[in-house]
């Protein structure tokens, strides 16, 4: 008994915080997607009901918001995770330098999302007085002029991939090249004595050895792309909307205190939409990777 | 198929960049393996065997001096293409693939014309899995298996490729005492079996000792001796190859040559015709002691351990280098411990004479 006090003494703190700022938001906003006709200024409400879920669910700037997201999380998990993966085995074979390119491709971690976007804007946005480097490239190589910034939709949701697909990268390599590192180097000595082709050590030893940080990262680029909203913020401006860029939590944002918000209903509503998507998705994550990740 | 390493050198550069020198890990190896004998090298950890297996297997290239595989120069062959089978020290079986499909590996990566048919793979697969009578474990991982068990398979996997040369890195050294013993007879069957030349490395000699049909004996980088086991262990060449073959080890004693005989401190212990007088050491063999009340050599008794067939002595001497003499007397041998002193005549074929100097043997 005396055990189970002291047990409970020391869960408390932990159990008063996850509380307050976990679990009683989640039940509010669970609460407040139920609450029809939600009244801000009285705090009071008509009824209840699924009304916000239908009203999120036909509303067409979720809808664009939710095929944006689900293209940035399409284009840029597997292809950032491709990436880091391709990066780490060359930092990884290569000897001279190794240091400094690690380095390199560390930077963006450390860098500021809205100073990149800054940096994006000056490659690819058009202004008065520039077109922007890249599109001044296409020009030169007799393309059109293209804005990438506010131009056409293709055009727009290319930066934006590329954008993120940067910004995550670096977290990935470090995991990866750290995961490659861990490999005992004998496995490749063993292959080697047997005449094992390149590709198939790589497909046959190294990714059954990393696969637990490969899915790891898979799992948390999923829910990191869908959770995307400051990287769109940091190239589009704040006006997500009008820009057709906006994702689910932009959306959620936008309804609770965008212009036209002050709806804590619509916005726990796709909230919870969101939160049902990504608990989805990461179930079948799970489930795909019992099959074929391989845990030491 | 013979190996035949000529004048083989392997430098290092040294871990310490201050120190210009490099690191000889094989200093001029210059020796023939025959064909489907049985080899065992062996030296102390960091005398540069691992090198020498490595040489042979191709993961490392040779400063200098060439390797030959029956007539054929394999120096600048990378491993897959000398058809050697190597055997890890802690196996290096993949963990995410299970026995079958380990042993399998090396075959499939075969290409071209040596590509073969699934059914000719399974059945090269239970042919080198009955080999190492691992049959019924054919579907495990590895870290659902004993070490003796992964240490079969890991041979298996060395065999299936019916390899001209097999190469073992301590095969034994991560196995308990019991299975060690089991092991190492296998071993010994399987290369009688297949007949393929074997080169395993060692640091234990017992292990050497016991299943090898050639020793070779390294310190240093240098080759020390090398032959039948029991040759090596009967007619040692230096001081060092003395003291590492043998358990118990020989008893090494300070001496002198004077006047044509043997002294270890004033007892003279046997004849040395036609030698001059200098300093040496006088190593004698556990079982070269002799309870004998006239013996000439006087040791102070310290302890008696019985262990059933035979008897151990522990005794000291002050001439004695390291800590007490060990010598072994059959059970029957009668000693009433009076004085705290014990008397040893000592059996001449079991003494080896060697130089106070340079260490090596001096022939009687």
């Amino acid at each position: 008994m005396k055990k189970n006090v002291t047990a409970w003494l020391c869960l408390l703190p932990a159990i008063l915080f996850l509380g307050i700022f976990m679990v009683y938001p989640l039940v509010d906003v669970f609460i407040y997607s139920l609450e029809e006709g939600y009244n801000f200024a009285s705090q009071s409400y008509q009824g209840t009901g699924l009304y916000n879920y239908s009203y999120v669910l036909h509303d067409p700037y979720f809808i664009q918001a939710l095929k944006n997201t689900f293209i940035i999380v399409i284009i840029t998990v597997p292809l950032s995770t491709g990436i880091a993966l391709l990066i780490s085995l060359e930092l990884s074979s290569i000897k001279v330098l190794r240091d400094f390119f690690q380095t390199v491709y560390f930077l963006p971690y450390v860098t500021n999302t809205l100073a990149v976007g800054l940096v994006f804007m000056i490659l690819f946005k058009k202004t008065a007085y520039s077109d922007g480097l890249v599109s001044l490239l296409i020009q030169l190589f007799g393309g059109p002029s293209v804005d990438f910034i506010d131009g056409p939709y293709p055009a727009k949701m290319f930066v934006m991939c590329f954008y993120t697909i940067w910004i995550v990268m670096p977290f990935k390599i470090l995991i990866l090249t750290s995961a490659l590192a861990s490999v005992n180097p004998m496995y490749y000595k063993a292959a080697i004595v047997d005449d094992t082709p390149k590709w198939r050590i790589f497909y046959k030893i190294t990714l059954p050895m990393i696969s637990p940080m490969v899915f790891y990262l898979v799992i948390t680029g999923f829910i990191g792309a869908f959770k995307a909203y400051s990287d769109e913020v940091a190239l589009f401006g704040t006006d997500l909307n009008a820009a057709g860029m906006n994702t689910i939590v932009g959306y959620v944002y936008d309804m609770l205190y965008g212009n036209s918000g002050g709806y804590p209903s619509y916005a726990s509503a796709a909230a919870l939409i969101l939160f049902a998507i990504v608990f989805t998705i990461t179930t079948i994550n799970l489930m795909v990777s019992k099959k074929t990740v391989y845990y030491q | 198929m013979k190996i035949v390493l000529q004048h083989l050198t392997k430098r290092f550069p040294n871990r310490n960049k201050k120190i210009k020198e490099d690191v000889i890990a094989v200093n001029d190896f210059d020796f023939e393996i025959p064909d489907g004998k049985l080899i065992g090298l062996l030296g102390p950890s960091g005398c540069g065997k691992s090198t020498a297996l490595n040489l042979i297997c191709g993961l490392e290239k040779p400063t200098s001096g060439r390797i030959f595989f029956g007539d054929v120069d394999v120096t600048d062959l990378s491993p897959e293409h000398r058809g050697v089978g190597l055997v890890f020290q802690n196996y290096a079986l993949y963990p995410h693939l299970t026995v079958r499909e380990n042993i399998r590996f090396p075959l499939e990566n075969l290409r071209g014309d040596k590509k073969l048919s699934k059914e000719v793979m399974e059945e090269k697969v239970l042919e080198a899995a009955k080999l190492v009578q691992i049959q019924e474990l054919l579907d495990r991982k590895p870290n659902e298996m004993s070490g003796g068990q992964q240490q079969r398979v890991a041979i298996a996997r060395a065999l299936v490729k019916r390899p001209q040369v097999l190469l073992l890195d301590e095969p034994l050294s991560n196995l308990d005492a019991r299975l060690r013993l089991q092991t190492r007879e296998e071993l010994k069957r399987i290369q009688l079996e297949t007949g393929i030349t074997t080169v395993f490395v060692t640091h234990d000699q017992e292990e050497a000792m016991s299943i090898s049909d050639m020793i070779v004996v390294m310190k240093d980088g240098v080759l020390q001796q090398k032959g039948k086991p029991q040759d090596i262990y009967d007619e040692p060449e230096n001081l060092f190859v003395a003291s590492f073959l043998g358990t118990p080890q020989i008893n090494v004693f300070k001496g002198k040559i004077s006047g044509e005989k043997v002294f270890i401190g004033d007892a003279a212990v046997m004849d040395a015709k036609g030698i001059a007088d200098k300093d040496v050491f006088v190593a004698v063999r556990p079982e070269g002691f002799v309870i004998d009340d006239n013996g000439s050599l006087e040791c102070d008794f310290i302890a008696r351990e019985v262990m059933g067939r035979d008897t151990s002595f522990i005794a000291s001497h002050p001439s004695f280098v390291g800590e007490n003499i060990r010598a072994i007397i059959p059970s029957e041998e009668v000693f009433d411990g009076k004085n705290r002193k014990v008397r040893f005549r000592l059996k001449p074929h079991k003494v080896r004479v060697f130089d106070g100097i340079t260490n090596e043997r001096i022939r009687l």
